[in-house]
């Protein structure tokens, strides 16, 4: 049997959870002293995803960076070569909110799109 | 002289909401004044999700959020200056400001919003010793840096403050390929939100060490290296708990101030606790008319609730005018008085003729609480008791007064709101 540690985000209390895993299997979480505590660890231990938030260089704009995020929630240990793609990437003016300036990025199936707006100039 | 209803200055997510809202409630003369090149305030820099939850039932990033608000102002045709500076506000509401197309101009105003928002906590208001080389910034101008101009201030961080822009900008420095030492919080717990501590330090292994502070920095030129050491339980330094990290770059992450000098100057009466101005159930300063909201009144933890509230105040500011701008200071008001573990209130006095049907009451607590009580007290007679699982000096909370409770409580002086065990 495993034990992983976690602490709860679901409120300022931060429980202390312990979950105990067998075969990649939640068996039961400990710590949380409600039932939000429960649904996270069980979340977080199979399978963590973050949304990645960064910016983008533009060309042609009214502004040096465009600030983009992933669409959706991707992997947790997705998001360094997720940076690696939106580091590289370079794109031109204008870009509008919810534009899709890189699609499919890292591999992940998910687009990082525009969280601002950028006039041409 | 050029007459406008409402000048709200400041153009940030507190400016922009309360110019909505006032258009909103029929009034056609608002004129935003912003010193920066754009609206939409410190949200641009701020390019992490999260933002939205209570207002637009979605998690929404800093700069989306803003043009949220941006697009209204710009669909109903509200009036805005950018790149100008307010440089005063007098008793009778004359604003004074300046820009390169109008040079020094003044407008004299029906009604006076201040949204000029907060400021961060420099060096010089820390007391840190050690050199004062280059290399040293607070946490939001090493954001808008890394955000805005696509620079990276340096490579090896440390962060001193665990504010919640201290932790955004130790994972963003992180994903942009430095390495964050440490980030050390001179109190017992730290100010930001537990979900910041988890994902932005515990998801990248960055050590969060409580009960710490830098006790000194070196480095003629540029930051070469930081010292680390635990404090006591009066906050000095432990000796012989020092711990020196080579690094090029210090953040600090020490609290906000609100931006008040423009409030002061015009004869603002100013809270000691929350170094914003002490204001009545409508927002209403000690001058009738001059209305504020935002982290300049008191520093918020979401800024759905700056929205908010900054509405409230821009609706209120069109029912004075409309009401044909009566000086009220002088009606019978009822005091809430924070005490024992509540700091503060704002609202602060209520005249319970003006109040809406429900007012929110927001408040800080000074400690972390577990299973305690919110209490209100109607003069004497305890009148709300509500247990929390936790409270925390980092999160606003938050109670809601009826205007029928208190007109029922005839004669009703004193309102106070506490922190009980049981």
């Amino acid at each position: 049997m495993e034990k992983r540690e976690l602490t709860c985000i679901g409120c300022p209390m931060g429980c202390q959870l312990t979950v105990s895993m067998e075969n990649g299997e939640v068996l039961e979480v400990f710590g949380n002293t409600c039932p939000k505590g429960d649904i996270y660890a069980r979340k977080e231990v199979v399978n963590p995803t973050r949304i990645v938030t960064s910016t983008i260089r533009i060309t042609g704009g009214d502004k040096e960076r465009v600030s983009v995020k992933t669409a959706s929630d991707i992997p947790k240990d997705k998001i360094f070569e997720v940076m690696k793609d939106i580091d590289s990437a370079v794109v031109s003016a204008p870009a509008h909110i919810g534009d899709v300036l890189i699609k499919d990025v890292a591999g992940t199936g998910v687009s990082v799109i525009a969280t601002r707006e950028i006039a041409s100039v | 002289m050029k007459t406008v209803d409402i000048v709200i200055v400041g153009g940030g997510p507190a400016g922009l909401a309360a110019a909505v809202a006032a258009k909103k409630a029929g009034n056609d003369s608002i004129l935003i004044l912003e010193r920066d090149h754009e609206l939409g305030g410190i949200l641009n820099q701020c390019i992490h999700n999260g933002f939205g939850l209570h207002t637009f039932k979605e998690e929404l990033t800093g700069p989306e959020y803003a043009y949220r608000f941006i697009k209204q102002v710009y669909d109903l045709g509200i009036e805005y200056k950018l790149n100008t500076m307010v440089m005063d506000i007098s008793k009778d509401k004359i604003v004074t400001a300046m820009n390169r197309e109008d040079g020094m101009f003044q407008i004299s105003a029906k009604a006076v919003i201040l949204a000029m928002g907060c400021r961060e906590r420099p060096r010089g208001a820390l007391n840190i010793p050690g050199y004062r080389p280059a290399g040293i910034f607070s946490a939001g101008t090493a954001q808008r840096l890394v955000n805005i101009e696509g620079y990276m201030p340096g490579r090896e961080v440390v962060i001193l403050g665990s504010g919640d822009i201290g932790l955004i900008m130790a994972r963003r420095m992180t994903l942009e390929g430095a390495k964050v030492k440490v980030v050390a919080e001179l109190m017992p717990y730290s100010g930001g939100l537990k979900r910041n501590i988890v994902q932005c330090l515990d998801d990248y292994g960055i050590p969060l060490k409580l009960s710490h502070t830098v006790v000194d920095i070196e480095g003629k030129d540029h930051v070469t290296a930081v010292t680390i050491a635990e404090v006591g339980p009066d906050r000095k330094p432990i000796k012989g708990t020092e711990e020196r990290y080579t690094c090029d770059t210090l953040l600090l992450s020490c609290g906000l101030i609100p931006e008040n000098e423009l409030s002061r100057s015009a004869g603002v009466t100013m809270s000691p606790v929350t170094s914003g101005p002490v204001v009545n159930e409508s927002l209403e300063t000690n001058i009738p008319g001059v209305f504020a909201c935002g982290n300049v009144l008191h520093v918020h933890d979401l800024v759905d609730y700056v929205s908010e509230e900054a509405g409230r105040a821009g609706q209120n500011a069109v029912k004075y005018i409309n009401d044909g701008c009566k000086d009220e200071s002088s009606a019978e008001t009822i005091e809430i008085t924070a005490t024992e573990g509540a700091r503060y209130t704002v609202p602060s006095s209520i005249n319970p003729e003006r109040m809406d049907d429900l007012l929110t009451v927001r408040f800080r607590v000074g400690d972390i609480y577990k299973n305690s009580f919110v209490s209100v007290y109607f003069d004497d007679e305890r009148i709300m008791h509500n247990q929390k699982r936790i409270m925390a000096p980092g999160e606003m909370e938050q109670i809601i007064l009826r205007k029928s409770q208190i007109q029922e409580h005839g004669g009703l002086k004193k309102i106070t709101v506490k922190i009980e065990n049981e």
